[in-house]
């Protein structure tokens, strides 16, 4: 499984998904015993399928604390609380710094000189999201996901009925955004990637009030309904890649077991990034149990979608615990 | 959409791959779609990067009359690159005079400003608060080595906060000035025409405040709800809140009448309070933003 870890990276980094190299012998033989009693194989599938309840409970749940943290910056600045003073950018929660990973490293990178209440806040959000899995700042916390989750679905209703239809990007072009947006930084001597964010320009209007940005934003929504679903997060935000990086090494994440899937693939449908789930397909899981890679924003949909358990968050180590 | 079928997903080819022809046999339809997606993504990459760039333009245009930033603020360039646009200083401000950038600002989105006329800032949190809010250094007390002062920006010593003359420390920890106020229309000036003023310094709807000590210390109030009755009109003087900064230089006539001129001295910080409090309109005074100290005029 060491080669997985890196190649699971590699995904991340844009490279498609590769059919496994090894598969270990208790996978194979689900594997084999799923293609032998095809009708049985079908029934269950069947059974599940009648007895699957359609459930939202970890969209809710995410939901709920995206609007809550989004919320309590805007009330801590309107109300004068004070518990979560500033911007997603970087913020002090009761005294305590907090800076997000991307922006501090675009200041660092365009200003060259880092004093010590941003390097506190940003290893304090290291470890943060380190522990809370990385990308799962996209689905938890960042208020554009929430908005293109909306309007994603506006497209996926317009796809259905033909009048769009999805056109995809290389994912490669994230990586090489993250590459040239650090690049313009030091070079320009300007956090470049600022002036476009979404991130930035949603928390700063939710805090701070409406602005003329928000146009931006409303041109990306607009993109990605009627020309390529949820590009943004897909395809170019250097955030979502810090995240990632940071998430390689967390504790949390979604876990596959091969036993209960019936390869019908609904978790790959609703999935912001389906080639985390490349081992879902018939055939292709490497292993019995598969932890989905560092691209996964843990954002659970797969968890709600999927009619047979066959997803599940898992805290590693955590099962051995309890 | 992404189809179940062991092929995998349509995003599985990258274009390069498919143009050296990969091991596996592919068909045109694939190679095409996989040329369309890189042609594509070049597209919308370039597309990406050039609009971020478009930020620079308004840097530019703003490069020979920049923003008035808050107190403690690197200079322009620096400014923009340190600062994370999170605007913890918007917050700490009791007079609210700092405003972030929009992104007609380009790469100044984000970033604060102050908007002297409609409100500035009268240091009537004493601490200068801003800097102390500032997580990345944009706002400072005291600038890094690495950073020059540049010449006429460094206030001759700490400025003496009226509001704090009696404390045991009186002074602001301020090194450099934002800008200098300028007496831009003399003519308009009514001190100069040896007018005074009487009733509400910018009129009933004015939303500016300020701390006024006679009032009270820690809660600043409109402007509005302080109405001033001067013989002579000597505002942006008396409602300076820095010792030194300005001063007015009255001469006597013959028949007694009195005109006065305000001169702007060493110690003015570019707060904009003398800006903000000119009953003119438009204002007779002005801050110039990163102006330095010349000498008296």
């Amino acid at each position: 499984m060491k080669g997985r870890f890196l190649e699971q990276i590699k995904l991340m980094l844009g490279q498609a998904p590769q059919k496994p190299a090894e598969i270990s012998p208790e996978a194979q033989q689900i594997h084999k015993m799923k293609r032998l009693t095809k009708e049985d194989f079908e029934a269950m599938k069947k059974h599940v399928r009648d007895h699957a309840l359609e459930k939202h409970t970890w969209r809710n749940r995410r939901w709920t604390v995206l609007i809550l943290v989004n919320l309590l910056f805007t009330f801590s600045f309107w109300l004068d609380i004070q518990i979560l003073e500033g911007a997603l950018t970087a913020s002090r929660f009761v005294g305590f710094h907090l800076i997000d990973l991307n922006s501090a490293l675009q200041v660092m990178l365009a200003h060259k000189h880092i004093i010590v209440n941003l390097f506190i806040g940003t290893a304090t959000v290291f470890l943060l999201w380190a522990a809370l899995g990385g990308r799962s700042f996209c689905s938890w916390a960042c208020p554009y996901h929430l908005v293109a989750e909306w309007f994603e679905a506006l497209h996926l209703k317009l796809v259905e009925k033909k009048w769009v239809s999805d056109h995809q990007f290389h994912r490669g072009a994230r990586t090489v955004m993250w590459v040239l947006f650090s690049l313009l930084a030091l070079v320009t001597g300007f956090t470049v990637f600022e002036t476009l964010s979404p991130t930035g320009i949603l928390s700063r209007a939710l805090i701070y009030g409406p602005s003329l940005a928000l146009g931006w934003v409303a041109l990306l929504l607009v993109f990605e309904v009627v020309y390529s679903r949820r590009a943004w997060c897909r395809y170019v935000c250097p955030i979502g890649l810090t995240y990632g990086a940071v998430g390689t090494i967390s504790p949390v994440r979604v876990v596959y077991d091969l036993n209960h899937c019936f390869h019908e693939g609904d978790c790959r449908k609703v999935c912001l990034v389906p080639h985390v789930l490349e081992m879902v397909i018939k055939g292709r899981s490497p292993d019995v149990k598969v932890p989905v890679g560092p691209d996964c924003t843990r954002c659970g949909l797969c968890v709600d979608t999927c009619p047979s358990g066959a997803l599940k968050f898992e805290v590693k180590g955590l099962n051995k615990l309890l | 959409m992404s189809q179940e079928t062991d092929a995998g997903p349509a995003d599985a080819t990258p274009a390069p791959r498919a143009a050296k022809g990969g091991s596996a046999p592919r068909s045109n339809a694939r190679a095409q779609e996989a040329r369309r997606r890189f042609i594509r993504t070049a597209v919308m990459s370039t597309a990406v990067v050039g609009a971020g760039l478009a930020g620079y333009l308004p840097v530019a245009a703003q490069a020979d009359k920049p923003r008035l930033r808050p107190p403690g603020a690197l200079d322009e360039n620096d400014f923009l690159s340190s600062c994370i646009k999170c605007g913890q200083c918007v917050q700490v401000c009791p007079v609210e005079a700092i405003v972030l950038g929009d992104i007609t600002d380009g790469f100044g989105i984000g970033v604060p400003h102050i908007e002297s006329r409609a409100q500035a800032c009268d240091f009537s949190c004493d601490a200068v608060q801003c800097i102390l809010a500032c997580p990345t250094g944009a706002l400072v007390y005291r600038k890094p080595d690495f950073l020059k002062i540049r010449p006429g920006a460094e206030l001759a010593h700490k400025p003496v906060l009226k509001a704090k003359a009696n404390d045991p420390e009186p002074t602001l920890n301020l090194i450099e000035r934002a800008g200098l106020a300028r007496l831009s229309r003399p003519e308009a000036c009514l001190a100069t025409q040896g007018k005074g003023f009487k009733g509400q310094a910018r009129g009933a709807g004015f939303k500016g405040q300020m701390r006024y000590m006679d009032v009270d210390r820690w809660a600043p109030i409109p402007v509005a709800d302080h109405p001033y009755e001067r013989d002579l009109c000597d505002l942006c003087v008396t409602e300076c809140p820095i010792q030194d900064a300005i001063r007015l230089e009255v001469t006597e006539a013959a028949d007694g009448s009195k005109r006065g001129i305000p001169v702007v001295m060493e110690q003015c910080v570019g707060c904009g309070v003398c800006e903000m409090i000119c009953p003119v309109e438009p204002t007779a005074i002005v801050v110039d933003s990163r102006a330095v100290w010349e000498g008296e005029a």
